[in-house]
């Protein structure tokens, strides 16, 4: 699969966010670039605590104290129209919030978080159509209608007369979904949509997501730390560790020609339907370290098999092209050229 | 065995502080950070230290009375005068108003009398165990100690700032000892109820709402009615505090059942058992531990209610009677409009109510907050 | 440091149930039972990894922990071979004599934060079973710990920290070290790699399988994740709704799956390879409750060769073959895709 070669709809660009604690400051973005094409699926892949929601909180603009945006820019640009830089935009502002939920919408991780036990699904997804939309009480439930079709809601009329809690996992996950595509929007972020759920519902909402780029055209982040759905679904991964990227690049590179150490050493330790029965299993040595103790140069350093000390542990290595769609940052593949610069 | 992966967390040897230190010093730790907590913690400090020496902060004894002294305002405590610096009070004297026929104090500017510390006074016994007459501050000269009342007298001519020092001591001590009788019923019930379940769990649930469901003042009223008139000071002081841990254990109780009930589902708890612990252990080694520190927290915010309790039954003349001092007791003497017009500083003691509330429950609170390090 | 696998049970349970009153109302009354052991079989052979998998609320854990007397079954046989020979149903055994037996089997748990007592040190909570069963004496407990703590890859030193100075991953070591203390014959591990990263379940499935050789121990390994199970199992039992629907070597099971659950488990576990995408429509429907399971067979609303019969009986387990049973009504006649590895 190739990448599109139209202009992103979203280009963030060496992202910073940071949280500032008393015990220290956490930077859990920390020089994040990616785009995301129209109709294309973004994976962005990491362990725990890497930094994947803070990458896409800061995208909505949704980041709360002690957290803030350092530096960066998050541009976001709908065809045909001016683009816009997300970070100067006031985070409560009247922009902001027509972009959040309308062109750009979130499908939480909590599906039971998403929806008020008071009110009814439907309720809820009228409102949020009329948040964004000029359109009556009457239009609005046809369009809430039309949605949960879309996600294959089985006799959509009655489950607009349901609370959340009368639903099953899947129909409530299924419903989110539908409510995240109540204004049509033209990017769906979807934080760990499928971590909560059994692989049986997984695979219901895999097959979903799928159709839906297919009839829509739109374009998907999807965060994820398990490679297996990342392989089934994205076009272009991200592959994030303690809020740096690794690695970027087609999907098709990233699991037949990864490059970076981390990226090779990860998809060598997971266990899948292919390894030998009671085989001894690459691993990576030693455990994420806590942000406050993070590695001063690259944050993989002392995890690395192909570390070399003096250089790894003192500079960060920039991102560089591989090839022409693949990103590592890694200083084995720095020229030396850029070494110099860095010592 | 093949290349064991070491790890970063642990791997900064030698080992870090934190990697050895026990849940009390976490706790502490995280305590320490909370600053109004601190200043509470420092001011309860200084109270307790009052409650537990009451004669050696007083300057007089507190059951003196002196009829020609009474309703002396506050006198206060100066640090330069005329002759330079030193601690001193200004000596007050007394004329009667020739039409309201009442005393009329004034401080005299020109009689100074010098304030000391580790002075001596009237002789006091320590807990009964050795007899002492130093006193932390007082006139240096001991003929003129009688005319010194900081925070003045009352009607029959006592000294508040004494009395105070002495009801700190009741009420802070009738708090306490109410609020550790209700943790030795709370825990004993509540640990039952929690740990057991079943029928037991219902019967202690259901007295619990009943005690609950009760409106606390009329029972207080009818069982401290129900005292004995004739019982020494020491004997109603007693029969109040189990007067108000009866009642108060309640909370405390279902915090308890509640801890229990939790824990016996949590994992280390269940692992314990499957290595072999004996039940006795489970309880006392895993499970008791794992809330001392909010038992602690708690029973802290429970003592500020109790004090105010034993203030308003008191101040109701139904807790504490005359000759005990205790602050419901002093608050008694500002009972009526006439003697709050005349002499306001007879409510000095619901300062120290409040101030001693307030601390508690700022204390009880970062308490609270630093008592679960591992969230 | 060849496993020594043998073909005589270690473990074997007979019909194993726990259900739970649901009660309501201000007297408690009893309206109702979640069955979520409904009737469990399975044998473990000394030495072998039996792997249990199924999806979230099916009841493994519950399976897990009835077998340990964690809690009581409501009916069932827990048959179980000791060291001398003698075979004792774990239900009814006494107090004394369970105490005695907890030795043999340990537990693993799913979640290293909550396993460990945070308020002990690794030394106090490693030593713990060996202090409370009065096996050795302080010296020779501090040994064994010493001992433990370098077998699951951690430094003796280590011995004075509390728990919360560990990551996940060493915390699994520090709960596995706890529970080969007693040098039990059976481990019981509980989803103990799901809680943990990624990049640090690959160490403790290694370790996991080299402990197995050097002691010969026998693992009940429970798990939802198809991959990590495949990996690790000698034998797979596939669960469904409080019931074993399925159960087979683990390349029969995944080559040759008989029962329609199964086959489609496996199609839905994500292959993390971009050029084998899934093309076949997922199953539909969910899980159902264990409190109102539906009748007949518990898996005929989201089965797809489903027929009258599923839905008037309960199949029974049969076997088909060689230490495979089934229990689909259609086993025999069906003929279902497994997966390919080739
Ligand atoms: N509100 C907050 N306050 C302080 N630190 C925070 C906050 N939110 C996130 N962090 C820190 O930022 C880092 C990145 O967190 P983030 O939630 O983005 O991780 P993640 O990749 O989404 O992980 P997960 O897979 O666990 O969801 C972490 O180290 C986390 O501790
Ligand atoms: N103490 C209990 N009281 C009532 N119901 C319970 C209790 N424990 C478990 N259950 C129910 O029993 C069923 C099986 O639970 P169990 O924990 O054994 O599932 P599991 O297969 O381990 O799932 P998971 O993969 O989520 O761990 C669930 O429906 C659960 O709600
Ligand atoms: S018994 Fe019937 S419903 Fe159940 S799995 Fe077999 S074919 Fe499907
Ligand atoms: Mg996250
Ligand atoms: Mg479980």
């Amino acid at each position: 699969m190739t990448r599109p070669t139209d202009e992103p709809l979203l280009s963030v660009r060496n992202l910073k966010t940071e949280f500032v604690l008393d015990e220290g400051t956490v930077k859990a973005v920390d020089d994040v670039s990616f785009d995301v094409h129209p109709g294309e699926v973004v994976g962005i892949v990491g362990e725990s605590g890497c930094g994947k929601s803070a990458t896409i909180k800061s995208v909505l603009r949704i980041i709360e104290k002690p957290g803030r945006i350092s530096s960066g820019s998050i541009i976001f640009q709908k065809p045909g129209e001016q683009p816009v830089d997300l970070v100067t935009l006031d985070q409560r502002g009247k922009h902001m919030r027509a972009i959040r939920g309308g062109d750009i919408a979130l499908i939480p991780q909590e599906p039971m978080a998403a929806f008020s036990p008071v009110h009814t699904i439907g309720n809820q997804l009228i409102e949020a159509i009329r948040l964004h939309q000029k359109v009556s009480k009457q239009q609005a439930r046809d369009i809430a209608i039309e949605r949960l079709k879309d996600v294959s809601m089985p006799n959509p009329e009655q489950s607009l007369k349901n609370y959340s809690w009368e639903l099953s996992g899947g129909l409530r996950q299924r419903a989110m979904i539908g409510m995240a595509l109540s204004c049509r929007p033209s990017l769906l972020i979807a934080d760990e949509p499928t971590t909560a759920i059994d692989v049986t519902t997984q695979a219901q909402v895999l097959d979903l997501l799928r159709k839906l780029r297919q009839q829509h055209n739109s374009a998907i982040i999807f965060i994820t730390h398990d490679l297996g759905v990342i392989a089934q679904l994205a076009d272009h991964v991200v592959v994030m560790y303690l809020g740096r990227v690794m690695e970027s690049a087609p999907i098709d590179d990233i699991f037949h020609r990864p490059q970076h150490p981390y990226t090779q050493a990860l998809l060598q330790s997971i266990p899948t339907l292919k390894t030998v029965n009671r085989s001894v299993l690459p691993t990576i040595d030693g455990s994420i370290p806590h942000p406050f103790t993070r590695p001063a140069g690259c944050p993989f350093f002392n995890r690395c098999k192909d570390a070399m000390p003096g250089t790894c542990d003192r500079h960060a290595p920039e991102a560089v092209n591989v090839s022409a769609t693949q990103l590592v940052s890694c200083f084995k593949f720095q020229s030396d050229g850029s070494m110099e610069r860095h010592k | 065995m093949s290349a064991i992966p070491v790890n970063a967390t642990a791997d900064a040897d030698p080992a870090d502080d934190f990697d050895i230190a026990p849940n009390w010093k976490l706790v502490w730790w995280r305590f320490r950070k909370h600053k109004l907590a601190m200043v509470s913690a420092v001011i309860l400090m200084l109270i307790a230290l009052v409650a537990l020496f009451p004669d050696f902060f007083s300057t007089q004894a507190p059951h003196k009375t002196n009829a020609r002294e009474s309703f002396i305002p506050v006198q206060g405590m100066h640090l330069f005068s005329e002759e330079g610096l030193g601690l001193h009070a200004y000596q007050v004297v007394g004329k009667r108003n020739p039409t309201t026929l009442k005393m009329e104090w004034r401080a005299d500017g020109d009689k100074i009398i010098p304030l000391g510390f580790f002075v001596k006074g009237y002789e006091y016994s320590v807990f009964g165990l050795f007899n002492s007459s130093r006193h932390l501050i007082g006139p240096k000269d001991s003929s003129s100690r009688e005319r010194v009342h900081f925070l003045g007298t009352d009607r029959l001519g006592r000294d508040q700032w004494s009395r105070l020092a002495h009801g700190t001591r009741v009420s802070l001590s009738i708090g306490l000892v109410a609020v550790m009788f209700s943790i030795i019923i709370g825990i004993v019930l509540g640990g039952i109820s929690g740990y057991y379940g079943g029928w037991v769990d219902m019967v202690i649930q259901r007295l619990i709402e009943i005690l609950q469901s009760l409106p606390p003042i009329p029972i207080w009223m009818a069982l401290t009615a129900s005292l004995p008139r004739d019982w020494s000071v020491e004997q109603t002081y007693f029969a109040i505090t189990i007067i108000l841990s009866l009642i108060g254990w309640t909370t405390l109780g279902r915090e308890v059942r509640g801890r229990f009930l939790a824990l016996r589902e949590e994992d280390f708890v269940t692992a314990a058992k499957l290595s072999g612990c004996s039940q006795m252990r489970i309880i006392f080694r895993h499970m008791l531990p794992a809330f001392t520190s909010h038992i602690i927290a708690t029973s802290t915010l429970a003592v500020p209610v109790m004090i105010i309790n034993e203030t308003f039954l008191s101040f109701l003349g139904l807790g504490l009677r005359p000759p005990a001092i205790s602050w419901g007791v002093l608050l008694q003497e500002a009972q009526n409009l006439q003697s709050v017009a005349l002499a306001p500083w007879l409510l000095l003691p619901g300062i120290a109510v409040i101030l001693t509330v307030l601390a508690l429950n700022i204390l009880g609170d970062g308490l609270r907050d630093a008592a679960d390090p591992y969230n | 440091m060849n496993r020594l696998r043998t073909t005589e049970p270690l473990l074997n349970v007979v019909d194993l149930r726990k259900h739970f009153p649901i009660k309501k109302g201000f007297f408690k009354k009893t309206v109702g039972h979640v069955k979520s052991v409904d009737g469990v079989d399975l044998t473990i052979n000394a030495g072998e990894t039996l792997g249990l998998v199924g999806e979230s609320g099916c009841g493994k854990t519950t399976t897990a922990r009835c077998i340990l007397r964690a809690i009581d079954a409501t009916q069932g046989q827990i048959l179980y071979r000791k060291a001398d020979g003698e075979v004792v149903d774990v239900m009814t055994l006494d107090k004394d004599p369970m105490r005695e037996l907890r030795r043999d089997m340990q537990m693993v748990f799913q979640d290293p934060f909550a396993s460990l007592n945070p308020r002990m040190t690794l030394l106090d909570l490693i030593a713990e079973p060996l202090l409370v069963n009065g096996i050795c004496n302080r010296r020779e407990r501090q040994e064994r710990v010493a001992g433990l703590l370098e077998q699951v890859g951690l430094r003796p030193e280590y011995m004075r920290r509390f728990p919360h100075a560990f990551s996940g991953g060493q915390r699994q070591r520090i709960v596995i070290a706890r529970a080969l203390a007693l040098q039990p014959r059976l481990v019981i591990a509980d989803e103990p790699v799901s809680a943990l990263d990624v990049s640090v379940q690959a160490q403790v499935l290694n370790l996991l399988l080299e402990l197995q050789q050097e002691f010969g121990l026998t693992y009940l390994f429970v798990a939802h994740d198809l991959s990590v199970v495949k990996h690790i199992c000698d034998r797979i039992a596939v669960m469904y709704v409080g019931k074993i629907v399925e159960s087979a070597p683990t390349n029969e099971l995944f080559h040759a799956p008989r029962h329609p659950y199964t086959s489609a488990l496996m199609s839905a576990v994500p292959i993390a390879d971009p050029r084998v995408r899934s093309r076949m429509t997922p199953l539909q429907g969910d899980v159902p409750s264990p409190a109102n399971p539906p009748t007949g067979c518990h898996f005929h609303p989201r089965c797809q060769y489903a027929v009258d019969q599923c839905r008037r009986e309960m199949p029974p387990l049969v076997h088909i073959a060689n230490n495979h049973v089934v229990r689909c009504h259609r086993a025999a006649d069906l003929n279902l895709p497994g997966v390919d590895d080739t």
